[in-house]
């Protein structure tokens, strides 16, 4: 986060705001984290029907280092819940999670003794995205949910450093 | 140390292929033993997607059980459903009316070319050939097209019901399956001119995972794995279940139980299938629309008119809703010829709307156990070869 | 079917409990003690032929006793038929039998996912591990007595 520290919190660094959140939103790389069925539609919405190289997304990276978004799609089950974490971790500020299709969001039709009833009682949780699985117009739709959100995103101020501070302590 | 002594020392190294990788079709991992670039020992970890269904069964109606089947091997839901549709009809006895078994046939058909399709673009992806991926989805999408008409559900239809179908085909199914059917073979044309004769796939899938046709028996080998090397074994034809006995299809085979022997085989049971698909297109007309569920009062719903008016039918469909579906004390295995392989059912019933028991035998789980033997000896880039040649599906794995 | 239950009568009649059929489908419920036995007569005999291992599944008959079984599901490509063998485990606290690994290579997966789910040991297995659930997990979940949504 080299620019936040340097530049400081003052009103002409909002147009920088607006112009860096410009270029995150519209290259957000994700990383490949299809875990069932809803990579399946994942791999749909990145395929020629539903192209995702329209939003700049079809860059999907195996490395975690160079992804900024992290579509979690599928179910996550406990013995997978470590591997997650670590992906999550590794993965360099500023970061954004997508919880993609029931059993992400909330354990889905899955309520047994081997699957995590929702990936947000580990993971800070950006959108979600219902649907089992959602349709690729709704992981795109969630996609501009979140590109609404890093439009918003006052990663210059004071509020992103207390908001960023309380993620890093959640996990 | 001199030189000569450090070159003569070796030792192994332990990689990690997955959880999350790219070419490992979802979440297996591979505990790779190597020398270098040699496998000396493969040990694949799976459960990384294990959900539970088996138990969850228990705890359901045989009803509510079908969404869990459907999400067993998801790149082929349907034909899931239908083995556990039939296995449900044996332990009930109960037969299914002719129109709706071809249109059972006929969207398993899809589904076996929408799985191989997708086999197809992702086991080229992993060998480096990107191209193949874009043309399958393009006939993919006009699969899931179809299967949405149906029911509303791309990948998950949830269209067969136990006792025949939910409802009957909509209209404007029948024009675009045909248009599907007729336009397939050309573009299937496609991926052959891109992979077949190309030198580097040749050279990339010729040789490698090669299994004599007693290895298979052996190891349990089922589906395109078996018929790769030759064993001349296709559950449609030898043993028939919902009318596979009406349609006229040819078994592909294999000679040399390769990667490659084995891809041809899928690519000629995509054409056949379109074939099977044209069959049941042409016959669909001739049987009565609106026969597409056995009026058996043990899995079906009165009529409207026997439920308001008649209290037999009153019980009948209260008992149905309210308990579910209650077969008699036994036990069944069912079994069909899954995209994968045999996938099969067991299902033990102890006369109550829970399953005492439903084991399913998932054709992926026993195909993956080979690899260790498979991948001894031969480079780590083999290993991403053998993994998309045995088509995986994780859930299909790890239920 | 019936050439299965004709060579398990004249060659193990003592081992024979009961035979069912249900459908179609031929079960033959054998004693445990001489599993591997059975099995390899009904591979290697010419009339059955059954060089396949489709499956085979723990259960857990809880509150009966004896609490556990073993099912094998066997099938011949020669003669495109089906037998179903069903056994009970003696002991309920520490279920085991003899493992078909050296019948049928296939059975090492299925005996590692009885054990890992059930808790059903295999003796002579080569490598009897849990191989669903993690390997530190405690409990075997698809017995009754587990809850479904885990401790």
């Amino acid at each position: 986060m080299g620019i936040e520290e340097h530049l400081g919190y003052n009103i002409l660094t909002t147009s920088l705001e607006k112009l860096v959140d410009w270029g995150r939103k519209n290259s957000l790389w994700p990383a490949t984290f299809g875990l069932a069925c809803c990579a399946i539609e994942m791999i749909c919405t990145a395929a020629n029907r539903w192209d995702i190289a329209r939003f700049g997304m079809e860059a999907f990276r195996a490395s975690p280092r160079q992804a900024d978004v992290i579509i979690i799609a599928g179910t996550v089950c406990k013995k997978m819940m470590p591997a997650i974490e670590r992906i999550y971790e590794q993965m360099t500020e500023p970061k954004w999670v997508i919880a993609m299709g029931a059993c992400a969001c909330s354990g889905g039709i899955f309520d047994s003794y081997a699957v995590v009833q929702g990936i947000d009682t580990y993971l800070p949780v950006d959108v979600y995205v219902p649907g089992c699985p959602p349709r690729p117009e709704g992981l795109l739709y969630g996609i501009l949910k979140l590109h609404e959100k890093i439009l918003q995103d006052p990663f210059l101020t004071k509020k992103y450093r207390e908001r960023l501070a309380l993620r890093q302590e959640a996990v | 140390m001199n030189g000569a002594e450090t070159m003569k020392r070796t030792e192994t190294m332990f990689l990690n292929l997955g959880p999350s990788h790219p070419s490992t079709h979802g979440v297996l991992r591979v505990l790779l033993e190597l020398d270098g670039e040699l496998i000396l020992r493969a040990d694949p970890d799976i459960g990384y997607l294990h959900r539970g269904i088996e138990k969850m069964c228990e705890y359901r109606t045989y009803h509510r059980c079908m969404p869990l089947m459907n999400r067993l091997d998801y790149l082929a839901g349907e034909a899931n459903l239908l083995g556990f549709c039939l296995a449900m009809e044996k332990l009930l006895g109960i037969e299914v009316p002719k129109r709706a078994q071809y249109i059972r046939v006929m969207l398993v058909e899809l589904t076996r070319i929408a799985s191989h399709l997708f086999w197809m673009g992702t086991h080229g992806h992993d060998l480096g050939a990107m191209t193949p991926l874009f043309y399958a989805f393009r006939e993919r999408e006009q699969i899931m097209d179809l299967c949405e008409m149906v029911s509303g559900g791309r990948m998950f239809p949830l269209y067969f019901r136990i006792g025949g179908l939910a409802a009957d085909l909509p209209e404007g199914f029948i024009p675009l399956a045909w248009e599907f059917v007729k336009s397939f073979p050309e573009k299937h044309q496609d991926y052959h001119t891109l992979l077949t004769k190309n030198q580097i796939w040749i050279e990339r899938t010729k040789g490698v995972g090669v299994m004599t046709p007693d290895e298979v028996l052996d190891w349990g080998w089922s589906g395109p794995m078996a018929r790769g090397s030759g064993v001349n074994w296709d559950l449609r034809r030898d043993n028939p279940y919902s009318s596979y006995e009406d349609f006229d299809f040819v078994v592909p085979l294999g000679k040399n139980g390769d990667t490659y022997d084995r891809y041809l085989v899928r690519m000629e049971e995509m054409l056949q299938s379109n074939r099977i698909v044209r069959q049941v297109l042409e016959r669909l007309p001739d049987l009565p629309a609106g026969d597409i569920k056995v009026q058996d009062p043990r899995v079906s719903l009165p009529p409207k008119d026997a439920v308001y008016n008649d209290i037999a039918g009153l019980i009948n469909h209260f008992k149905l809703i309210q308990e579910g579906i209650t077969p008699p004390v036994g036990e069944v295995y069912q079994c069909i010829e899954a995209p994968k392989g045999e996938m099969g059912f067991y299902i033990v019933s102890d006369g109550s709307p829970q399953a005492f028991r439903l084991k399913i035998r998932g054709p992926s789980f026993v195909n993956l156990s080979a690899m260790d033997k498979l991948s001894r000896g031969r480079l780590l880039s083999d290993a991403i070869a053998l993994i998309g040649t045995m088509d995986i599906v994780l859930a299909d794995v790890d239920r | 079917m019936n050439a299965a239950v004709e060579l398990l009568q004249n060659k193990f009649p003592e081992e024979v409990v009961e035979v069912a059929e249900f459908r179609g489908d031929t079960t033959i419920t054998v004693k445990p003690g001489h599993i591997v036995d059975i099995c390899k007569a009904l591979r290697d005999a010419p009339q059955t032929s059954f060089k396949y291992l489709s499956m085979i599944a723990g259960l857990d008959y809880l509150p009966q006793s004896p609490r556990f079984g073993v099912v094998y599901n066997l099938y011949s490509h020669r003669n495109h038929n089906r037998v179903t063998l069903k056994t009970r485990l003696a002991d309920d606290a520490a279920p085991a039998i003899d493992s078909v690994v050296p019948v049928w290579s296939t059975a090492n997966w299925h005996e590692r996912e009885a054990y890992d789910l059930l808790g059903i040991r295999f003796r002579g297995h080569p490598d009897l591990r849990r191989i669903l659930m993690p390997e530190n997990w405690v409990g075997h979940p698809l017995r009754k007595d587990y809850p479904l949504r885990g401790k």
